[in-house]
């Protein structure tokens, strides 16, 4: 091209080859056959690396862009077992292929349209209230399981003390946001399903579920995002 | 040979003549007088074998060596020249690698009873620690060495840190003396909850969460870790290859460049030493 010849622009480099007195010119050319052969030999190995790298790190990856849920309706009793004053505990399975490990403990109360007051969320976008509140025993920190006392009606953490009170709302301690929930409903024949777990801000706004220690209020929400396993 | 190279090695050199003895290359001489000896000058049959013994060995080094080239290299590293004031404290960089190897070679045979799956892993470390010979002695070295090993990591840190040893040109040396650091705690994290007992489950279970809050990529760390949204047999699995194989194999190469650029550099001098003054002579003046 005219306008790299070196003799218009002695500062611009020829894209000659002899021309930049490189080892191994030959006239005419722009890449020496070495440079050719040194590239290559790069981008041969570069696309063999790729091709079983990037599956491998697809392969461990999978799981963070993977749908995790399923349908998980488990039957927890018959409605007599519940009364909306106390709750009561009942075990459910979380991950049901780990067997013994995979089981989690919820505590199960009836609704108290008089305690129980829609979250200004739920009204405004007039979300029906569950019929049954399901709270799960794992931790806001950090995930340990909670136990519900019955006379201070308070969720106490072994761990590092996090307390909630009868709502799974932080009562003290170092939890960032209330207790999870799943969802409930009542079967045709009378029995109390639990579902989905789902998350809550302070105010009972339904999240997806999030980890323990991720905050949903302010704009530390923002910092916390839903994950697609969820 | 110049008088830089490092001095052979005492049972490569050949033997002074001792008192009495006649002029002469040594190892062939009769132990005269000492009433062993047959009394005529010819080697005794304990000395052949010696002499036999000997030759061999330097055959065989002598055949490795000429295909290799390892003897140069070799004398380098293990002959450097060492500063003065070097005392026990330099030892804790090795002691942190023995421990390493020993980790290594006892989980390599853990290994070899170990299952990784959620219904048999409890059962088979139980099974390790009170059915297999020795095996309460193998599992408690791999899980009493893993402390032993951090213990030491960090001595060997804060000695590091303390003498100044990071300082130019060793900055390097420390970049990878931290990252070994950080993969040495991801082993102690990886390997407790290989036991899948409640005391790993629960801390594994608190110690993914901690992760998770970290504020953006937290919760992805999270579901990389536990192989999904909850933890389950997916997370076990994953901890026992992060253990046995991704996380040894680069501790293992970052301990070769490590002990590379030890080697090069060389060890500092410890800061309470003060540079010799040397009277300069008249052609450095």
């Amino acid at each position: 091209m005219a306008s790299n010849s070196p003799e218009k622009n002695p500062r611009r480099k020829s894209r000659y080859t002899a021309d930049r007195a490189q080892p191994g010119a030959f006239e005419g050319e722009t890449v020496t056959r070495r440079g050719f052969v040194t590239g290559g030999a790069l981008a041969a190995g570069g696309i063999a690396s790729a091709a079983f790298g990037l599956p491998a790190l697809g392969f461990a990856l999978g799981p963070l862009f993977e749908d995790g849920t399923k349908d998980p309706w488990q039957d927890v009793g018959p409605e007599a077992d519940f009364n909306p004053e106390t709750y009561v505990s009942k075990t459910i399975n979380i991950q049901a292929e780990v067997g013994e490990a995979g089981k989690s403990t919820i505590y199960v109360r009836k609704y108290d349209p008089k305690q129980d007051k829609p979250s200004p969320s739920d009204i405004e976008q007039k979300i029906e209230p569950l019929p049954y509140v399901a709270l799960s025993t794992r931790c806001a920190h950090l995930g340990c399981p909670v136990r519900y006392y019955r006379d201070p009606g308070r969720f106490v953490c072994p761990c590092h003390g996090g307390i909630y009170d009868i709502q799974g709302k932080v009562d003290g301690g170092p939890p960032v946001r209330p207790l999870d929930r799943h969802y409930t409903s009542v079967s045709p024949d009378g029995r109390v399903m639990v579902g989905e777990r789902f998350s809550v801000n302070s105010e009972l706004r339904r999240f997806l579920p999030r980890d323990p220690s991720n905050h949903l209020d302010g704009l530390w929400q923002y910092l916390y995002p839903a994950r697609p396993s969820t | 040979m110049s008088k830089l190279t490092p001095p052979l090695p005492k049972f490569l050199r050949p033997t002074p003549p001792r008192p009495g003895q006649k002029e002469g290359p040594g190892r062939n001489g009769d132990g005269d007088g000492d009433g062993n000896g047959n009394g005529n000058g010819k080697p005794g049959r304990g000395e052949k074998l010696k002499d036999g013994a000997l030759e061999g060995t330097a055959q065989v080094v002598g055949y490795l060596d000429e295909r290799t080239g390892a003897s140069p290299f070799l004398r380098g590293f293990l002959y450097r020249k060492t500063p003065k004031g070097t005392n026990w404290f330099y030892t804790l960089g090795s002691a942190t690698m023995f421990a390493f190897v020993s980790q290594a070679v006892t989980g390599v045979f853990l290994a070899m009873y170990y299952e990784p799956g959620v219904s048999r892993a409890y059962e088979s470390a139980a099974h390790i620690t009170n059915e297999v010979f020795l095996g309460e002695l193998v599992r408690g070295m791999h899980r009493w060495g893993s402390t032993v090993m951090i213990v030491l990591l960090f001595l060997h840190l804060g000695r590091t840190f303390v003498f100044g040893a990071y300082k130019y040109p060793r900055e390097l040396n420390w970049v990878i003396g931290v990252l070994l650091m950080v993969l040495s705690l991801a082993m102690g994290f990886t390997g407790y909850l290989l036991p899948f007992d409640q005391r790993s489950f629960w801390a594994t279970a608190v110690g993914v969460n901690i992760q998770a809050s970290a504020p953006v990529m937290g919760p992805y760390i999270a579901d990389f870790l536990r192989g999904g949204a909850e933890f389950g047999g997916a997370t076990l699995s994953r901890f026992y290859a992060l253990h046995m194989l991704l996380i040894p194999g680069l501790l293992g190469a970052l301990i070769g460049a490590h002990l590379y650029l030890v080697a090069k550099l060389g060890t500092t001098a410890p800061p309470w030493l003060k540079a010799e003054k040397k009277e300069l002579t008249k052609e450095e003046i």
